[in-house]
């Protein structure tokens, strides 16, 4: 029987390298896939890219992939928040790169490396320093900047449910990144609070379609849920 | 009187169309949602996924999954929809929205905005979503003190900050005065509190 489901967070993670590329789910906190990340945490790879909307919040999840001195690269919208000191250090002392992408530009570049798509026209950032050293295209009479795809070797999804063939729904805003980036990575790994049978979920509603998932476990409920 | 926060929102309330859709920036432009007249059918989009963005949520209402672009926890209009940041992004991108407020660092005559990097060496670049914010909408204004802490005009002739968009933004609503701007240049629709003399002395331009 045709399963992706994994038994614990260690298995989802086997295999991924020094050096990969990371896309990792989430808004601040919603749908950011904690459990995931504190497991790549232990898991020891090193030197890696992180494309994420920002950049760690407080000291858990991302912020400690950060502190432990694991991530090379971060590119994101927007890394400075009230709670992103350890983030703010790492970049201060020059410990850390940093891609600033405009939110949406983020969104549509990891959107074309899921679908194909080997760059796109946005009007977004035209005239700004973003868009400094890019080609530039008036078409119809406006101007747009070329941007090139993203892809991961790696993503990391929190999502609510999903069954075993990797179907995937979310919840509410926690949603945000989670989609999009589970089109764009070779190895896509999908944290769940709960697993179901095949069929439970409302196939009109499925927004992450099995194909994409390669490996689904079961975290438990969040907190907040119970 | 010039007109304080409150106000100033409830001003900005006052020029939102019946039935329109609208994203709110982060900081003093969500008090904006706080005047909006429920008779006008407004519908407030959020850019982390949410069409139908209702105001903050408060005690049993917290839910750490509904939070809004400044990941304040917010509850949901009846009617409203959740979808991905891509999906999100395109209705803002292509021009779905009817009208976006942002805060500014500075506004030029011209419409050109400067609202996300004060350009010092040792500031941390933070774009978020107000690059495609100040491209995407219909009509993007700006609600601001017209002054800074230090006493120097918003409103400006040129922005010295890194620009977040270009001829994007259509008006700008300030403490002091309403002023249209755009490719003909400044005119001041309303003044608060101050003469339009006075405008042109804390402004250092030629307003009309």
């Amino acid at each position: 029987m045709r399963t992706k489901i994994v038994p614990n967070v260690a298995t989802a993670l086997e295999g991924i390298p020094d050096g990969a590329t990371v896309l990792v789910g989430g808004f601040g906190l919603a749908g950011q896939p904690i459990a995931l990340i504190d497991g790549l945490l232990a898991q020891g790879a090193k030197d890696l890219t992180i494309v994420a909307n920002n950049a760690g919040n407080g000291d858990t999840g991302l912020a400690a992939l950060l502190k432990a001195g694991r991530v090379r690269k971060v590119i994101c919208s927007f890394p400075r928040q009230v709670d992103s000191w350890v983030f703010d250090g790492l970049y201060r002392a020059g410990k850390i790169e940093l891609e600033v992408v405009p939110q949406g530009n983020l969104a549509e570049r990891i959107r074309a490396g899921g679908a194909g798509i080997g760059g796109f026209f946005s009007p977004t950032g035209v005239g700004t320093l973003l868009a400094e050293g890019k080609e530039e295209r008036v078409i119809n009479g406006k101007t747009y900047v070329l941007e090139s795809p993203i892809r991961g070797d790696v993503a990391l999804i929190g999502a609510f449910k999903g069954d075993r063939l990797g179907n995937l729904v979310y919840r509410e805003t926690s949603r945000n990144f989670n989609p999009v980036m589970a089109t764009a990575a070779d190895l896509v790994i999908a944290q769940v609070d709960q697993i179901v049978e095949v069929g439970e979920l409302d196939p009109e509603s499925i927004v992450t379609p099995a194909i994409y998932t390669d490996r689904i476990v079961e975290v438990g409920t969040r907190e907040w849920l119970r | 009187m010039t007109l304080n926060r409150d106000e100033l929102a409830n001003r900005v309330a006052q020029d939102i169309p019946y039935g329109a859709y609208v994203n709110l920036g982060i900081g003093a432009p969500t008090l904006v949602a706080d005047h909006l007249d429920p008779e006008r059918d407004v519908t407030l989009h959020t850019e982390n996924g949410l069409l139908g963005m209702g105001r903050a949520a408060v005690g049993d209402e917290i839910d750490p999954d509904l939070i809004n672009a400044g990941k304040i926890p917010v509850i949901a209009e009846p009617g409203h929809s959740f979808f991905d940041q891509a999906a999100s992004f395109a209705m803002m991108r292509g021009g779905h929205l009817d009208v976006c407020v942002l805060g500014a660092f500075q506004v030029s005559t011209s419409g050109d905005l400067a609202n996300w990097h004060t350009g010092e060496p040792d500031a941390i670049p933070a774009v978020g979503g107000a690059m495609d914010l100040a491209i995407g909408a219909q009509q993007v204004w700006v609600m601001t003190d017209l002054l800074t802490k230090d006493g120097a005009s918003k409103l400006v002739e040129t922005c010295t900050y890194p620009l977040t968009g270009k001829g994007c933004v259509s008006r700008v609503y300030t403490d002091r005065a309403v002023i249209a701007v755009g490719p003909d240049g400044a005119h001041v629709i309303e003044l608060f509190g101050t003469t339009l003399e006075e405008l042109n002395e804390l402004t250092g331009l030629d307003l009309k």
